[in-house]
């Protein structure tokens, strides 16, 4: 049976790819992808938490199921977006996308 | 147990790595899938056999999809995955990050509980979420949250006249 | 005068105040007929006038000082209180009469002499503000108001030399005069400073008590003295700042008798007969006065022996006669200067408005193109030789009596001023005559045909020169010495035919008699050529012409080279170079490191998001380290 460590250590690390990968990625889907990943690895520590901390009350993974509700929603916001600024500059290449400067 | 949870945890980790790494951006968009997948899985080696439905449903069924539909109405796919100047730094930054957050899962110290975890938990959660002393007003929260970012979308994306 | 009400003071200085008001804000905005705006300046005047010769007589029946509390203008602290009051004593009513009578006679004289200008009202309405400030001036119990009105009479010069403000020599004029006469206005207000510091109040009476009471000490009596003397050299035009009066001349005539002959230029000998007590408790301050007074009355004397426009003669021939003043206060006491101030002002007033009767009909001031002007303007002619001969200091005229007192009191006691005025009296006689026979006597060389002046201009001038002649009278007897403090009582025929008997007065009328002579001789009956004569003193004659480049030295060398080129070009440097410097050093430090500091934020999102990550790591690195 892995330990509460196990699983935290495997949700830093979905964490930490998912953030490296919003750095690094210059399309903007793509970032919103590695923003899921994100997501999905706080969800599992906190699952984790739930499983391990507080096995019979349940609260980690209430608090997941909002993250859920609240992911999609960000994910449909962030397409939204992202479309929306396709159709207006015929690119979603963040490194173009500067004007939010001086 | 504990074969499904390495096979599942390097399978997650791979295929988030791999979102990043492949080139073609369709095949990073199946990894995601895939990593969604592995992660349902990582859940019910936790025994949260509902949230293993909901991520199955929700993550691998709608967003992945929204993800894919978009890739194709940008037609990203032709200019693939490409990455930016910022690659060392932010491998340099976020490996800090991630062996700071495993020294500290390692050495601290969590007050372990010794019961049994509740299985099922769909009841339970069930309860907890519509129970008017639980989490309902939350749930209602959500409810608009979800109805706003329906319209938001669609004033987003309606074409100005 | 104890008995008169309080309102007829303050009605005095009042009602030229109110016709300025009226006329200037009223009539002008309404643009009513510009000679209502005369009319009511001159009603006002009047009244003042009036007034102030029924003083003047209440104050020969009963001398005495009146003095009236007023109101509480401001207070600041403790300790500073500052009333607006009157002190009326004889002094101010000797000023107070020679003031409004020249005012309205002059007011009077304009009626005719300005008859085609433009901006009646505007003249008329700062006629009415002058006399107002020249009455409040006198009037005033109070250093601090008194210099206030020191200021406004300034200002209605300078608005009055630059009536014409569209030739530019009367701008340039104008300016000149206001700058100079600042320059002394710098020494009144330290003056000011330095008396309200030893005695805490502006109140004359109070610093004069204070100073007779010892409270103050010398130095400081005499640097305040010294301070307000220099007021009064600005004001009264006293070598070294003269330059400005002769350029004055270019306002209009009336302007030049009230304003620059008669009133406001005898408001600094007025200042030095009011702050007497003062100047009493300090030797060296009067000794100054004497010796400034003196140099000024040969200076502008000689200077005035070349001049070629009669109104330059006359302005350095004012120059001259005030400094005259100054030595008779500085050597004789208040009443000496006074006194002459009093019979200057009625025949400098009245050669003023000869010069603009004659101008009024030639169009002209250069004395070149005048001659033969005696048959064709008879009453100009006598009422301008009569002027002429006063001022000249011919028996029994006013001017007379007045010098005769100055050189009394300066043989009494410096010797070298002695022979400074006697010389002074000579050069007095010749070049005035040296005017009466170039413009009246002779053949005409001018253009055009001359004609004798309306009657409105006539009257005034007829007026004045009865009292030119006769004004001297008022002293045979002793009066006005008495009213200012120097009792001599004898009858009126020792008074007038006395003089004789002393050897003092037949040397100064033979100088006179002789500077007079030698003018017929030499501009009359050309016995000897003045061309001749100046062009066997090439250098006298040049340096006389240029005024002893007093003008080229503060223009080109003070104003020029001193100030601009080193002093303010200096200020200039440092302003730009240190103060500047430092402000826009520090404004471009800022501007640089901005600009640097602006290329993190380059508006890519990730760029923000992986600084953001490194803090975070970093601080998730320190907490783990230091754990």
């Amino acid at each position: 049976m892995p330990g509460l460590e196990h699983y935290l250590i495997l949700s830093g690390l979905l964490f930490c790819i998912g953030l490296a990968g919003a750095v690094i990625k210059r399309s903007a889907i793509v970032i919103l992808m590695c923003i899921e990943i994100m997501l999905t690895g706080v969800n599992i520590a906190m699952v984790a938490f739930s499983r391990f901390i507080t096995p019979v009350e349940l609260t980690g993974q209430i608090f997941t199921v909002f993250i859920i509700v609240v992911a999609a929603a960000e994910i449909a916001i962030g397409l939204a977006i992202i479309l929306a600024l396709y159709r207006n500059r015929n690119t979603i290449d963040t490194q173009k996308i500067d004007l939010l400067k001086w | 147990m504990q074969i499904a949870f390495w096979i599942l945890a390097v399978l997650a980790v791979v295929s988030a790595a791999g979102v990043i790494w492949q080139k073609n951006l369709f095949r990073a968009a199946l990894l995601l899938v895939l990593c969604f997948l592995a992660v349902a899985g990582i859940f019910v080696t936790l025994s949260a056999d509902f949230l293993a439905a909901v991520q199955l449903i929700i993550n691998v069924g709608a967003v992945a999809i929204l993800i894919i539909m978009s890739i194709m109405l940008t037609r990203e796919v032709t200019s693939g995955n490409p990455s930016g100047k910022l690659g060392l730094p932010a491998l340099a930054a976020t490996g800090v990050l991630a062996f700071s957050i495993i020294i500290t899962s390692v050495s601290s110290y969590w007050p372990l509980s010794s019961s049994s975890p509740l299985e099922p938990t769909t009841a339970a959660l069930a309860n907890l979420l519509f129970e008017n002393d639980g989490f309902i007003f939350l749930i209602q929260l959500g409810a608009i949250l979800l109805l706003t970012t329906i319209i938001g979308a669609i004033v987003l994306l309606r074409k100005e006249d | 005068m104890n008995d008169i009400a309080e309102i007829v003071f303050w009605m005095i200085p009042g009602l030229p105040l109110a016709a300025f008001v009226i006329v200037f804000i009223g009539l002008r905005v309404l643009r009513v007929n510009d000679w209502l705006g005369a009319l009511l300046s001159i009603i006002a005047t009047t009244a003042s006038f009036a007034l102030s010769v029924w003083l003047g007589i209440r104050l020969l029946i009963q001398p005495q000082t009146r003095l009236i509390e007023g109101f509480s203008w401001f207070s600041a602290g403790t300790g500073m209180n500052v009333d607006v009051g009157l002190l009326v004593n004889p002094l101010t009513v000797i000023m107070l009469v020679v003031v409004s009578t020249i005012s309205l006679m002059v007011q009077i004289y304009s009626v005719g002499y300005m008859r085609r200008d433009g901006g009646i009202n505007r003249y008329f309405s700062f006629i009415s503000l002058f006399t107002f400030a020249m009455l409040s001036l006198v009037m005033s119990n109070n250093l601090l108001i008194m210099f206030m009105s020191w200021e406004m009479v300034g200002l209605c010069s300078y608005l009055l030399i630059g009536f014409w403000f569209h030739r530019p020599e009367a701008a340039k004029a104008a300016k000149k005069a206001f700058f100079i006469t600042r320059i002394g206005d710098f020494g009144f207000l330290a003056a000011l400073l330095i008396l309200f510091n030893a005695t805490g109040t502006f109140d004359i009476e109070g610093i004069h008590q204070a100073a007779a009471a010892g409270i103050v000490s010398a130095t400081a009596i005499t640097w305040a003295a010294l301070g307000i003397f220099f007021g009064a050299v600005g004001k009264s035009a006293q070598f070294p700042l003269h330059t400005w009066l002769p350029d004055a001349m270019e306002g209009p005539t009336p302007v030049s008798a009230l304003i620059h002959a008669a009133t406001m230029v005898a408001a600094g000998v007025f200042l030095v007969a009011r702050m007497y007590p003062l100047f009493e408790q300090s030797e060296s301050a009067l000794t100054v006065v004497a010796v400034v007074g003196g140099i000024t009355a040969l200076l502008a004397a000689t200077i005035a022996l070349v001049m070629w426009d009669i109104k330059k003669v006359l302005a350095y021939s004012t120059i001259s006669q005030l400094g005259y003043m100054m030595l008779g206060i500085g050597l004789g006491g208040v009443w000496v200067g006074i006194f002459h101030l009093f019979t200057h002002a009625f025949f400098k007033a009245l050669l003023f408005m000869g010069a603009g009767s004659v101008s009024h009909s030639t169009h002209t001031f250069d004395m070149r193109e005048m001659g033969g002007l005696g048959r064709k303007m008879p009453i100009t002619c006598i009422t301008f030789v009569a002027g002429a001969l006063s001022l000249s200091g011919l028996w029994p005229l006013a001017g007379f009596f007045s010098k005769e007192e100055i050189l009394g009191s300066a043989l009494e006691s410096q010797l070298i001023l002695f022979g400074i005025v006697l010389a002074t009296v000579f050069l007095t006689a010749f070049y005035m005559f040296r005017v009466v026979f170039l413009t009246f006597g002779g053949k005409y060389k001018g253009k055009g045909k001359p004609h004798e002046s309306p009657l409105v201009m006539l009257a005034p001038m007829l007026i004045m020169a009865v009292l030119a002649i006769s004004a001297g009278w008022l002293n045979a007897d002793g009066t006005i010495g008495s009213l200012l403090g120097e009792e001599s009582n004898h009858s009126w025929t020792t008074g007038i035919f006395g003089v004789f008997t002393h050897s003092l007065t037949w040397v100064s009328l033979l100088l006179a008699a002789a500077g007079i002579m030698l003018a017929w001789a030499m501009y009359s009956k050309n016995w000897f050529s003045p061309k001749k004569v100046s062009s066997r003193f090439t250098s006298v004659n040049s340096l006389l012409l240029h005024k002893y480049w007093f003008d080229e030295l503060y223009e080109n060398i003070i104003g020029s080279r001193l100030l601009n080129n080193g002093l303010f070009r200096f200020f200039e440097i440092a302003d730009e170079r240190i103060i500047d410097g430092a402000v826009n050093g520090l404004a471009s430090l800022t501007n640089y490191t901005g600009s640097m500091a602006r290329r993190v934020q380059n508006g890519k999102l990730q760029n923000y998001l992986l600084i953001f990550i490194t803090g975070v790591a970093i601080i998730a690195l320190v907490a783990i380290i230091i754990n």
